[in-house]
């Protein structure tokens, strides 16, 4: 997953008065990722509340008396799922150039499939 | 000239929070639009980014803002179950009152074919919003990272356009059908 290193002042000259540093492509890998995943566990979380009783239970424990219900375990487990892939991705790749088109289709796909699976048509058929 | 309690956090819920978000859409996507090379010299890139920076943080900053008071104020004022399982409390009302929430009132189909509003239209919003701070975090850290250089990589600045227009996107299912649904069964 390694890609040549960029000298953006040699395609734009504009920026060479800026002197800019060449950074790596990892943790620009991890912000595009990241997102797929926060929506991919959106949408897996939806869908299982949809159609378990037990998981929409457990998901709306985390209301903490707010009557937010499963909305709340949903959106607090999303949010965590894309702050803590953000974070390990980004210190795991920090000082690496990770393809950015594979990581950008493959967070469009997560995201896709995420997305799909909070569209009410779609995650009310997991209904029992 | 009064509003309620949780009429203001509805108005700042949608309206103030929603307005800032929108405008700082708008900014943001034409900033990074015209980022090209031949456009900007070098002092209007360093002009240009500061710009960019705060639209953009301002995007992400109000994306996370909008769903969490949505999610955690004033939905719960929503979606109280107050009118009982036949919505027996709803009957002969026009609007939602203090004994048939919102929800109550629009599954109760008292004021006409309202149950869709609720059954599709608030279980698509209240979900799908929040992919809007996911992916607006992630394109503001894009150009927060790659700053100037984004110039020289218009792959990348599409990538992030995509990312950026995609949150508006998820935000607007939940703008639009959150300003429908309070015209149609009002939080007050």
């Amino acid at each position: 997953m390694t890609v040549p290193d960029h000298h953006d002042d040699e395609v734009v000259p504009e920026l060479a008065g800026l002197q800019l540093a060449d950074r790596p492509d990892g943790p620009g890998a991890a912000m595009m990722i990241s997102a797929g995943i926060g929506i991919f566990v959106l949408g897996f979380l939806t869908v299982l509340a949809e159609k378990s009783t037990g998981a929409n239970t457990w998901l709306a424990k985390w209301q903490w008396g707010k009557g937010v219900g499963a909305l709340a375990g949903k959106t607090t487990l999303a949010s965590a799922a894309y702050v803590i892939s953000l974070v390990v991705l980004w210190v795991v790749w920090r000082a690496k150039n990770v393809n950015l088109k594979s990581a950008f289709y493959a967070g469009l796909a997560l995201g896709i499939l995420g997305a799909i699976a909070t569209y009410p048509t779609f995650f009310q058929k997991f209904a029992p | 000239m009064e509003l309620t309690s949780r009429e203001t956090w509805a108005v700042i819920h949608g309206l103030v929070l929603g307005t800032l978000y929108l405008l700082a859409f708008g900014g943001a996507l034409a900033g990074l639009w015209s980022l090209r090379p031949g456009l900007v010299t070098t002092a209007g890139l360093q002009e240009r980014m500061k710009r960019l920076y705060l639209g953009f943080g301002v995007m992400a900053a109000t994306a996370w803002l909008t769903v969490i008071t949505g999610t955690w104020i004033v939905y719960p004022w929503y979606r109280a179950k107050l009118a009982g399982a036949d919505f027996a409390k709803c009957t002969g009302l026009e609007l939602p009152s203090s004994a048939c929430s919102p929800r109550d009132f629009l599954l109760s189909d008292v004021s006409g074919d309202t149950a869709r509003w609720h059954e599709f239209g608030m279980e698509w919003k209240e979900h799908v919003a929040w992919a809007a701070p996911f992916l607006a975090t992630s394109a503001f850290l894009l150009v927060l990272y790659y700053g100037p250089r984004l110039t020289a990589r218009p792959w990348l600045r599409m990538a992030t356009i995509l990312m950026l227009v995609g949150g508006f996107a998820a935000a607007v299912v939940g703008g639009a059908f959150g300003a429908f649904i309070n015209k149609v069964a009002p939080i007050s």
